[in-house]
């Protein structure tokens, strides 16, 4: 008989009054004892629903049986067939809309906590267990991956597994994308990240960093050199601004800028070279996960934030776990009200933002209620500081420095069902076709367009 | 890891260096920068490419120092390693050699004047410099000048070496005397190129200037370095540097260049107390 508890066993998670004074992990993992209990809320379904609702096909069932026996090893040599990267998936993926969806214990009950054993069970292979990768026997086939994001690293990954060359190109010193100057250390610790990206070059993966494909080197050149084939998973880095009165002024940043010089740069810790900001009082715009990281970020640097989101709280993009942590962090939320313009003082930092209040009107093409704003309700907020958090676009640096590569209006490129883009063996997926979107459907992109290149050089 | 080839001081803040790094020598073009990391817990900071070499695989840097990573890269010896170095980027400058052009050089910007004027001068251009400096410690570069240029003007603040006055000086001389020049090209500190494009917008000369914001990532994904140009909104690093003077927002770049002036300062003084320590 299954544990039939109908919530997941909950996760521990450092106090909020504390976590705020430090970029430590927020979620601490389940020890043993929590993760074989948990594991017994599984039923083994026959059909299995919760694998297909995992972009990578991890093989859920089965590993979540190796847990419940205590055989961690196995469980994790399991989830390997299909997935390089567990630690990392287990910690960002949003399993509420993707394997946890599926789960049949979810329709009545709290689904398994899938997403907290697959993290258990990489956090348990690495503390216990962390013999090198093995380096799959080589098929003389070379192909060239251009940035080592999620995408780019998964889609390596699957290609070094059946035997492929694989170099991978990054424009950044250090691998990892987004996963690396994006989302925070207390959501995911980089040393995690790196481990895992460790596991690529165990396989024989070569990542070439200090490189920007299109300044550095062209893709055609690159594929002079003997790739066969080049997988594009550049993301979508370009950030966007609202073209407001007085967006210039100094404490006004991109959520990209400000998290990369805390992420990536370490701007938080006293021994890094780079500055940041520590801003008294600071509003985030935006709704998105990126607008909870900056938040949170800004938070621990010392600030009072507000989120400024032009919906209301039922509309918020981010995921429901991040804004719940937002809130127990003190954050506070500044719902269906939008920035008209940035006041700033003589010396040009911001100093106010004045903002109109919005109303639902009614659902736009995207199905979402659009906002309408209310005459006459303008509102200032004091500041020192402000985060645009509204979204991000394709970098345009490679489709300008290669000829044929077709995108669409938004500077996406435009791919077959097979992740080829409009140039024969230039293959894309993640971010740089969907436009900003999640880490678990950029390394869904590159598993997939990983097995058409295979199928195409075979 | 990027090694130091050679180092030299050409004047007592202003340093060259030679760094080998083939992929950044095979492609790099007037105009274009670097972004290098000199250790571990440092910074990005970009630098202009001064000259390169895509024989020997070189690129040459020249930086003036300024603060704490400037002064920690001055502290490097030839042979050492430096952690990062990322390039070519930003846009090449537009080179003409059918041109009448004068480039002027400001202090320190002359280091990113001199692959410009050579460029043109390459190119079949004809080619007039005007350089500046403080004072007669300062100047750099004069040979390399020269030797690219069919007119060189050398200016000084207190008069110690060539005219005593400014470029603008010069340049406004220049005009008033008949020359007839196609375009003027000002690179420098942004409060000489800010005068350069408001005395050239008088006579109606195209005017372009290479900007220098605060940098990060130097790929187009941060926004740090944005600029206000023709009432849009440019991203220096993938933009530029290189944008028309007549609609460059100075003010506003001078401004957000301040942003971490405090900090800047703080760091300096730790690291110059650090090196002292160390030599004591």
């Amino acid at each position: 008989m299954p544990n039939m508890s109908p919530k997941k066993m909950p996760m521990p998670v450092q106090d909020p009054q504390v976590r705020i004074t430090n970029f430590e992990e927020v979620a601490l993992g389940y020890t043993r004892e929590m993760a074989i209990e948990e594991a017994d809320r599984c039923l083994h379904c026959k059909h299995q629903p919760c694998v297909s609702g995992c972009p990578v096909n991890v093989r859920i069932p089965d590993f979540i049986e190796k847990v419940k026996t205590g055989e961690f090893e196995e469980a994790y040599r399991i989830i390997s067939l299909t997935s390089t990267l567990p630690a990392i998936c287990g910690r960002v993926c949003p399993q509420e809309s993707q394997c946890e969806k599926e789960c049949v214990r979810g329709i009545k009950t709290e689904p398994v906590a899938i997403g907290r054993l697959e993290r258990f069970v990489a956090d348990y292979h690495r503390e216990h267990n962390d013999a090198p990768f093995e380096k799959p026997a080589g098929n003389g086939h070379k192909v060239a991956v251009v940035g080592a994001g999620p995408a780019g690293l998964t889609c390596a990954s699957d290609l070094a597994k059946a035997g492929y060359e694989v170099t991978i190109f990054e424009a950044l010193h250090v691998a990892g994308g987004v996963l690396m100057y994006g989302i925070p250390e207390f959501r995911l610790p980089k040393e995690i990240v790196q481990k895992e990206i460790g596991h690529l070059k165990e396989m024989g993966v070569k990542i070439v960093t200090n490189f920007v494909v299109g300044r550095s080197d062209s893709i055609d050149s690159i594929m002079e050199q003997g790739y066969e084939a080049v997988f594009i998973g550049s993301g979508a880095g370009l950030p966007n601004f609202m073209g407001l009165p007085g967006e210039n002024c100094k404490g006004v940043y991109s959520a990209n800028e400000f998290l990369t010089r805390i992420n990536l740069m370490k701007a938080y810790r006293e021994e890094s070279d780079t500055p940041v900001q520590h801003p008294k009082r600071c509003v985030v715009v935006g709704g998105g996960n990126v607008a909870m990281d900056a938040a949170r970020c800004a938070r621990r640097l010392g600030a009072e934030v507000h989120i400024v989101y032009r919906r209301s709280m039922e509309e918020l993009p981010a995921r429901k776990e991040e804004v719940e942590h937002a809130q127990e962090e003190g954050i506070v939320f500044d719902l269906l009200c939008n920035p008209v313009k940035v006041i700033g003082n003589e010396e040009g930092w911001c100093t106010q933002i004045e903002c109109i209040r919005m109303e639902l009107g009614e659902p736009d093409a995207s199905g979402r209620r659009r906002p309408v704003p209310i005459e006459g309700s303008n509102f200032t907020i004091d500041i020192d500081c402000m985060i645009m958090a509204i979204g991000t676009s394709p970098n345009p640096l490679i489709r300008h420095t290669t000829e044929g590569l077709e995108v669409n209006r938004k500077g996406c490129f435009i791919c077959d069902e097979e992740g080829m883009t409009s140039r024969e063996n230039i293959y894309a997926g993640g971010d740089a076709v969907s436009g900003a979107a999640t880490v678990i459907n950029a390394m869904g992109a590159g598993k997939k367009a990983a097995a058409a290149i295979d199928r195409k050089l075979r | 890891m990027y090694k130091i080839e050679k180092k030299e001081n050409l004047n007592p803040t202003v340093t060259r260096m030679v760094v080998q790094a083939p992929f950044v020598a095979k492609r790099a073009k007037a105009g274009q920068f670097i972004i290098l990391r000199v250790r571990e817990q440092g910074e990005r900071i970009p630098l202009t490419i001064a000259d390169s070499d895509p024989e020997k695989g070189t690129v040459t840097i020249i930086f003036q120092v300024v603060g704490q990573t400037t002064m920690l890269l001055n502290e490097m010896k030839e042979g050492d390693l430096l952690q990062d170095f990322v390039g070519p980027l930003g846009k090449p400058s537009a080179i003409d050699g059918n041109k009448k052009v004068c480039v002027i050089g400001g202090g320190v910007g002359c280091a990113i004047a001199y692959p410009t004027a050579k460029a043109f001068h390459e190119a079949g251009a004809d080619v007039t410099t005007i350089v500046g400096f403080r004072n007669k410690d300062l100047v750099i570069l004069e040979k390399e000048f020269t030797d690219v240029s069919d007119a060189y003007y050398l200016m000084s603040d207190d008069g110690s070496v060539g005219e005593k006055g400014l470029v603008t000086n010069k340049l406004e001389d220049l005009i008033q005397k008949g020359e007839k020049f196609d375009e003027v090209i000002a690179i420098g500190p942004v409060i000489m190129m800010k005068f350069v494009s408001l005395t050239t917008k008088k006579y109606g000369i195209p005017t372009t200037v290479s900007m220098n914001p605060i940098m990060i990532d130097g790929t187009g994904m941060c926004g740090g370095c944005r600029l206000k140009v023709g009432n849009e909104i440019k991203f220096a690093c993938v933009d530029g540097p290189d944008f028309d003077g007549h609609l460059v927002d100075f003010d506003e770049a001078m401004s957000r260049n301040t942003a971490y002036k405090d900090f800047e300062t703080h760091k300096r003084e730790e690291t110059c107390n650090l090196l002292t320590k160390e030599v004591q």
